[in-house]
């Protein structure tokens, strides 16, 4: 989820979005966030199998949204996207049911991981990689140290100026909503008014909403307390040992980015052994070990050096821990209010 | 004639029709298009919220088209008036920056301006121990990234009917009593007048729509059109409403650039009657 990259490099899909649909669907296309997988895991996955796979990069969950929609899933038989996007697919009837038995490594998932609200047993998705979000800091220049959403949202006197807040409707929108203890899926439009109007109030103390460099801030200094992915806020820690990571007292929200074979697949054994082949222990370990993400796999995760656990003490995060928070969700025809609320608080001066 | 038309309609035309098209259906439920036809999408446009992101936008991108032209006007000024050989030396300079990325460009301004940037630490070499100043997401980051990124553009406006300029005239008008301020203002101005709109409407126009410069300089904290535009087609999903803010963007921009060819074309009309009478 937390993919957001560069506006250059979206402009120029939002271009190609816009002119063309899907590649050509000759063989297995995965399309997957850049950077996400091992860079040779489609030409392990063929060599591996002997399907002719091909792996191509979306933006963001909107961007494969949008040609997911406008092409009824053609074009595509493996997506990675958020949970919450997972469930407009399958609410559209774009999404092929998951075949357990041609999944035999679903075997590998925490039993956390097949019980999520968004699709208990693994109906429709399969979890890839799952992280919360809370409050990244540098412990060397932040005292006391942050415990609540309130901390980032009226920040003591030193920290004016110095923090940062994801930019995305659903982070920016759930920072505002924890705050008050609201559900990050609230869709009460008088709720959703209070909180539009105190992030309005927080832009006064805040450096900039930042989704993509928050951690380098961290590390040069110029912010000292950031709103943060888990698995990002370890690039600063990577960094600087003194960033730490902690969740606010009043709890965060749960992403879950899952993979999803599309019922316009022309060869959906080959989806269901793509799935199998990333859920093998040793290829799922990759996206912990490299990209600091936790992932639902036990013996994914148990295979990690302790030395990671103890850099990134989020990585150790115990699944029953991670689940007790509240998961993302779609939330439907609200996500116009969203957005409205998003463009009012950046557009306030 | 044949081959032109057909560019023009494939890749301008068609699109353009296309985006229009677009801003009178609904929104579906999940981002996809309803192909029911509805003004709505044209209707919010004047929507308080939307108004005001119109018109924030409009003040930045006419802030940074006016400084853009004085200081543009100036250099391109400076560069007419130096030795003929040196010239197209000082003009390749002033475009001399078009040949990076513009994303690199304005990422050097982060570095510049930023908390802990190369000014704070030139302050900090020279003795200041302060905290340092707030240069980086601000309104003024957002303007002067603007101005530097398109100022070339006015230079290159300017210099052209400045170097064509015949230097007898300002000369004559030195020799009927003129001022050399009221030579620049009744003679130089009026003549290099197109060349001035023809660089402002190109600042201004391509301002107004750029949503790249207020992400980073304004680190998000100020939305212009662009970004408007933007978060309709990348985050909400709402192509129809995004289609309606595009075209009337487009609409503006027209009116812009008609404006300045009937501009030009006075311009062009007033040289022939000079070289005439």
């Amino acid at each position: 989820m937390p993919h957001s990259l560069a506006p250059l490099r979206i402009a120029a899909t939002l271009a190609a979005g816009l002119a063309a649909a899907g590649p050509a669907a000759a063989e297995l296309v995965i399309s997957n966030w850049d950077g996400y997988m091992a860079p040779d895991a489609v030409d392990a996955f063929a060599a591996a199998t002997g399907e002719a796979a091909e792996m191509v990069v979306h933006a963001t969950n909107e961007e494969i949204m949008g040609k997911l929609i406008a092409s009824g899933g053609q074009g595509y038989d493996v997506v990675f996207v958020s949970s919450p996007f997972a469930e407009v697919l399958n609410n559209l009837g774009l999404l092929e049911p998951v075949d357990a038995a041609k999944v035999p490594n679903l075997a590998n998932l925490y039993p956390e991981a097949a019980a999520l609200p968004h699709d208990p047993g693994n109906t429709f998705s399969v979890p890839y990689a799952w992280g919360t979000t809370g409050l990244c800091y540098r412990s060397d220049l932040v005292s006391p140290e942050p415990t609540s959403w309130n901390d980032l949202l009226h920040p003591a006197e030193a920290q004016v100026g110095k923090v940062t807040l994801l930019g995305t409707d659903r982070w920016l929108l759930a920072a505002g909503f924890l705050a008050r203890g609201y559900s990050v899926n609230e869709t009460d439009q008088a709720k959703l008014d209070e909180v539009e109007a105190d992030l309005i109030e927080a832009k006064k103390t805040m450096l900039a909403f930042d989704d993509t460099t928050f951690y380098s801030k961290l590390v040069s200094g110029e912010a000292t307390l950031v709103h943060a992915w888990d698995g990002w806020c370890n690039y600063g820690i990577a960094e600087n040992p003194a960033i730490k990571f902690v969740i606010p007292s009043e709890g965060s929200d749960l992403w879950v980015d899952t993979m999803v074979v599309m019922k316009a697949s022309q060869n959906k054994d080959g989806a269901f052994k793509f799935i199998d082949y990333i859920l093998d222990a040793k290829n799922h370990a990759w996206a912990a070990e490299n990209i600091l993400y936790k992932v639902p796999n036990r013996p994914a995760m148990e295979s990690l050096s302790p030395d990671m656990a103890a850099t990134y003490p989020n990585m150790a995060m115990a699944p029953a821990d991670l689940v007790a928070l509240e998961q993302l969700r779609d939330v439907g025809e609200a996500s116009r209010a969203y957005a409205k609320a998003v463009s009012a608080i950046k557009a306030a001066q | 004639m044949a081959p032109a038309l057909l560019w023009l309609t494939a890749l301008m035309l068609v699109p353009c029709g296309l985006i229009l098209a677009l801003g009178f259906f609904r929104r579906g439920l999940y981002g996809g298009i309803e192909y029911a036809f509805t003004l709505e999408n044209f209707a919010l446009i004047v929507d308080p919220l939307y108004a005001g992101i119109f018109l924030t936008s409009a003040r930045i991108a006419g802030t940074a088209t006016l400084i853009a032209v004085i200081v543009g006007y100036a250099a391109a000024y400076a560069i007419a008036a130096a030795p003929r050989h040196r010239q197209p030396t000082l003009l390749f300079l002033a475009v001399l920056p078009f040949w990076s990325n513009y994303l690199i460009r304005t990422y050097a301004w982060i570095v510049l301006l930023n908390r802990e940037g190369l000014i704070t630490q030139g302050l900090r070499l020279m003795g200041y121990e302060g905290e340092p100043p707030s240069m980086l997401y601000t309104e003024g980051a957002v303007i002067t990234g603007l101005v530097y990124n398109y100022l070339p553009f006015v230079v290159l406006a300017c210099y052209a009917p400045l170097a064509r300029l015949n230097p007898e005239l300002a000369e004559a008008s030195r020799d009927l009593g003129a001022s050399a301020f009221t030579t620049f203002r009744r003679v130089i101005l009026p003549m290099t007048l197109p060349g001035i709109a023809a660089g402002a409407v190109f600042v201004f126009v391509l301002s107004i729509g750029n949503f790249i410069t207020p992400a980073l300089l304004g680190g998000g904290r100020f939305q212009m059109m662009g970004n408007l535009i933007y978060a309709q087609f990348l985050t909400a999903n709402d192509w129809p409403f995004g289609a309606a803010i595009s075209m009337v963007l487009i609409a503006i921009m027209m009116g812009l650039l008609t404006l300045q060819a009937i501009a030009a074309e006075r311009g062009a009309g007033e040289r022939r009657e000079g070289a005439n009478g």
